[in-house]
């Protein structure tokens, strides 16, 4: 588990726990969207399997986000919005005693969870990305590589400076296909 | 001797380890005198491709002077200065005989095992996995070459270090690239990816005499680099590949195109990069072809798709339907450096190019690890690391 006593795990820390929090939501998702009427009964959410499975879709998404991406900082705050969705939810319904006492095993899982969504979210967002040409850390910043042609004229003078080179017949279009069949 | 070892996904680590020693006497003993990181490397760092193992030593790209040789070796001597170029060919089977290095059919001591992952085994690699002989590499003091009376390249003391490095990997990659198009002076080449693979496709399609070279990436510092070499550029983030493509070729496309990106293409907003994405993350896929079905779909009828970009596995979504019914050619495979050197290390001695222009980082080995980020990540303007040992 994580270790409370830091203020917050270290990037590397971080970046597996959002890992695992992908599979987690991928998971989660998976049960919402085939299974949402066993939730709904068990939670005394009855007639909203619709909702169930919705959130299903987006559990799903959030988890394949978070394991396709390098940066898993936004989707990580996509689940914290989720889990307070989930919350509210959880809150709004009515039902027996011991359905209101499962929603409330269900609430604290859910806190639970959003505590370490907050913590991953908001260890990972310190941790800059690549410099892009929009939306990037570091101011955009020319670097000064327009001189760096390569070669040694201009390169309209060395268009076709190697046109003596040899290309081996093998690594010829087949002459048919060849624009003026040279 | 210190070298940079892999140690599973995103953990390289500058280790000692023991000193190389012969093996066999066609062997040498090379002192690292400078190496480079390689976007195939990138692949591994990001654990992309299969076959690697917890301490591998990295790196193909390297060079330096020859300290011990085998007994039957009777190519170098001692203090030779060499290039030695990462596919490893023994010279003699069939393929080599040919002039196809990279598929030798002796040089993977791995060969069972690439036989069943890839059909037929192609040839042993410094420093790439266990599926092409794993080999240690040569981001690391001293290497062993295998069969080092064949492939390296000796190069005269009149030539800097940095003008020659790149014989080993990337400019005959990139020139492999454009020769494969059999560039005609009526053709527009468009190559994805301004990385240093595709600064040096850039350089030779100009070089072979390309009517127009158009060069795509989203790097800015990238895209100058690509202009300054004669391309037009087109950002793929701000812009539509295909239309600006069609729009550049009078709407009927370029009639060669190709892939410096590889496996691990970038795209942004598009259906089937989100559709890759997912499929990666639950490894269903192991690569991610944006580039390839941009190729196929906008390259024009009986045109030719060059690709050195590098591929792992199995790809998905491929319209080979437009390849079929387009009459496109496909030419690939990881460069048969030794085909061009010869070529190339005289176009540098004569000043045509100077292969040192890609060059924007330059450290001590030990730097290495935090470098395979500044590399990947495209940060500080990164576009090639050259480290010193
Ligand atoms: N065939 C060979 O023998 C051989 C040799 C060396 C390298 N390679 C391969 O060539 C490829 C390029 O190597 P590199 O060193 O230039 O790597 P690199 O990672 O520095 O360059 C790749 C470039 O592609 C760009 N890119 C990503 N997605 C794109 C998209 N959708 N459209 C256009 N550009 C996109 C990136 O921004 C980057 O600049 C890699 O796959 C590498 O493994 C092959
Ligand atoms: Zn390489
Ligand atoms: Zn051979």
């Amino acid at each position: 588990m994580l270790d409370m006593t830091r203020r917050s795990p270290r990037p590397e820390t971080a970046s597996g726990l959002a890992r695992g929090l992908g599979w987690f939501s991928i998971a989660l998702g998976l049960a919402e969207l085939v299974a949402p009427r066993a939730i709904t009964r068990s939670l005394g959410l009855r007639g909203q399997e619709g909702l169930v499975q919705a959130y299903g879709v987006r559990e799903i998404a959030t988890g394949i986000g978070l394991l396709g991406t390098r940066q898993p900082a936004p989707w990580l705050w996509g689940r914290v919005g989720g889990d307070v969705l989930d919350l509210a939810t959880l809150a709004a319904a009515g039902g027996s005693r011991r359905q209101r006492e499962a929603r409330g095993i269900a609430m604290a899982a859910v806190l639970g969870i959003t505590v370490l969504d907050v913590l991953c979210a908001a260890t990972l967002s310190g941790t800059p990305g690549r410099a892009t040409s929009r939306g990037g850390m570091s101011t955009p910043r020319s670097y000064g590589y327009g001189g760096r042609r390569g070669f040694r004229d201009l390169p309209e003078r060395m268009r076709g400076a190697a046109r003596d080179a040899r290309i081996p017949e093998d690594m010829r279009i087949p002459k048919l296909l060849r624009p003026y069949g040279n | 001797m210190k070298a940079l070892r892999w140690h599973g996904k995103q953990d390289i680590r500058c280790d000692e380890v023991p000193d190389p020693a012969i093996e066999h006497p066609r062997d040498a003993i090379v002192k690292v005198t400078s190496c480079a990181i390689c976007g195939s490397d990138l692949h591994l760092y990001d654990g992309f491709m299969p076959g690697m193992e917890s301490g591998d030593i990295m790196g193909h790209e390297f060079m330096g002077e020859v300290v011990e040789v085998g007994a039957e070796n009777k190519k170098l001597k001692v203090g030779d200065r060499v290039v030695v170029p990462f596919t490893i060919c023994c010279g003699e089977c069939d393929q080599c005989r040919r002039g196809y290095f990279s598929v030798c059919e002796r040089s993977n001591r791995n060969k069972s095992v690439a036989d069943k992952v890839f059909g037929h085994s192609p040839a042993g690699l410094f420093g790439y996995t266990h599926l092409t002989g794993g080999y240690p590499g040569g981001q690391a003091e001293f290497v062993r070459v295998p069969f080092a009376d064949v492939a390296p390249v000796k190069v005269p003391d009149g030539l800097t270090d940095e003008q020659v490095l790149f014989l080993g990997d990337i400019f005959p990659t990139g020139w492999q690239a454009a020769v494969q198009c059999d560039i005609q002076p009526t053709d527009t080449v468009a190559i994805w990816g301004a990385g240093p693979v595709g600064q040096f496709c850039v350089r030779s399609a100009v070089l072979l005499g390309a009517r127009q070279v158009i060069c795509i990436d989203r790097v800015p510092e990238r895209l100058e680099m690509a202009r300054a070499g004669g391309a037009v550029t087109i950002d793929f983030e701000n812009e539509s590949v295909v239309e600006r493509l069609n729009e550049l070729t009078h709407g009927k496309g370029p009639e060669k195109c190709i892939d410096a990106v590889g496996l691990e293409a970038h795209a942004t907003g598009s259906l089937d990069s989100l559709y890759d994405r997912a499929k990666q993350a639950v490894m269903l896929e192991t690569d991610r072809p944006h580039v390839l079905r941009e190729m196929m779909y906008v390259c024009r009828p009986a045109g030719i798709l060059s690709v050195p970009g590098v591929y792992g596995g199995v790809l998905d979504k491929i319209p080979f339907g437009m390849v079929m019914n387009k009459g496109l050619t496909i030419r690939t495979g990881q460069t048969h450096v030794n085909r061009w050197t010869d070529d190339l290390l005289r176009r540098i001695a004569e000043g045509e190019i100077n292969p040192s222009f890609v060059i924007t980082h330059r450290a001590k080995l030990e730097d290495g690890p935090a470098l395979y980020k500044t590399f990947r990540d495209k940060q500080d303007g990164c576009i090639k690391v050259v480290l010193q040992p």
